[in-house]
């Protein structure tokens, strides 16, 4: 099977998010209120092949731990996502 | 004669600046290709700045897995002189041969200027013919440099005595105003700025001299 796998990766919590600061304090100024703990983050898309959804899931999170993110200052997450909706 | 290889990454930049820098010292120093997977004969490798593989993904990330990088870790787990330069040391850092790792500089800007260091630490390949306290000018050139680390990483560099030089005045929001780390046994080192860019007075600064001049004797150390 074919499944469509969404990688989120964040900066961990702590950790300086200096583009995510430089967005929030934008905001105002384009008339967009009341909007805090902006963080900025990368976003991946994968067709992974495997039997079953939770070897697919486990595959993605191993290779989002060894390369899609640095584990020192991100975290990631791996879920799996319908290519209409997602 | 000490033998230096200088590793060249698709996207390096530098190279031609630290073999030119290595030269003037005695020693000889030749460009090392991404795919070579050893390096008999040779007494020491610095891995210079640039954008290796693009800085695609993060600053080292694919840089990490590329064929050379096993034989620097085989290199520098015997004992071996390991520098990374800037971008040498983000991959020397996302290899996991350093601790910690190097974000975007606060206030998200490319910075491209002069600063000042303080050795803090003489343990190192590259600091061992500095005296403590002494404060040298050398450049930054860098977006991400912004050194990073949890709180057990900081208290273990300090108790190591790792941190080999510290901004006297932090352009990037280093943690505690790091520029650069050794390993423990103090053979592998990376650093932001650029030493190989402050070889000479007409350029603005021989403050780089102290620290290759260092780095090129340091085969004698572990040998």
């Amino acid at each position: 099977m074919n499944y469509y796998v969404i990688v989120d990766v964040t900066l961990r919590r702590g950790i300086a998010d200096p583009e995510g600061a430089t967005i929030e304090r934008a905001l105002p100024a384009l008339g967009f209120s009341g909007v805090t703990n902006v963080h900025a983050g990368k976003s991946f898309r994968l067709d992974i092949e495997a039997p079953d959804e939770t070897s697919a899931l486990k595959k993605a999170t191993a290779l989002a731990e060894r390369l899609l993110s640095n584990p020192v200052i991100e975290d990631s997450t791996a879920r799996l996502g319908t290519r209409d909706g997602e | 004669m000490t033998r230096i290889g200088v590793v060249v990454f698709p996207g390096s930049n530098c190279e031609y600046d630290v073999l030119a820098g290595v030269s003037q010292l005695g020693a000889t120093a030749e460009l090392v290709w991404h795919s070579q997977t050893d390096f008999n004969g040779f007494d020491g490798i610095i891995l210079p700045g640039g954008f290796a593989h693009g800085d695609y993904l993060r600053p080292g990330a694919l840089a990490r897995f590329s064929p050379v990088m096993d034989a620097v870790a085989r290199f520098a787990a015997d004992g071996g002189p390991v520098l990374g330069i800037c971008n040498g040391f983000q991959i020397l850092t996302e290899a996991g041969l350093l601790p910690g790792a190097l974000q975007k500089n606060r206030g998200l800007t490319f910075l491209c200027q002069p600063t000042t260091l303080t050795v803090t630490s003489t343990d190192s390949v590259l600091t061992h013919h500095a005296a403590l306290g002494q404060e040298l000018v050398i450049p930054i050139n860098h977006f991400s440099g912004a050194y990073t680390c949890d709180d057990e990483t900081l208290r273990s560099l300090e108790e190591h005595r790792q941190i080999v030089l510290r901004y006297l005045d932090n352009p990037n929001g280093s943690r505690d105003d790091i520029a650069a780390i050794a390993n423990i046994a103090g053979n592998v080192v990376g650093l932001m700025p650029h030493p190989e860019r402050a070889m000479s007075n007409l350029l603005g600064s021989a403050d780089g001299r102290i620290l290759l001049e260092g780095f090129v004797a340091s085969n004698v150390l572990v040998a």
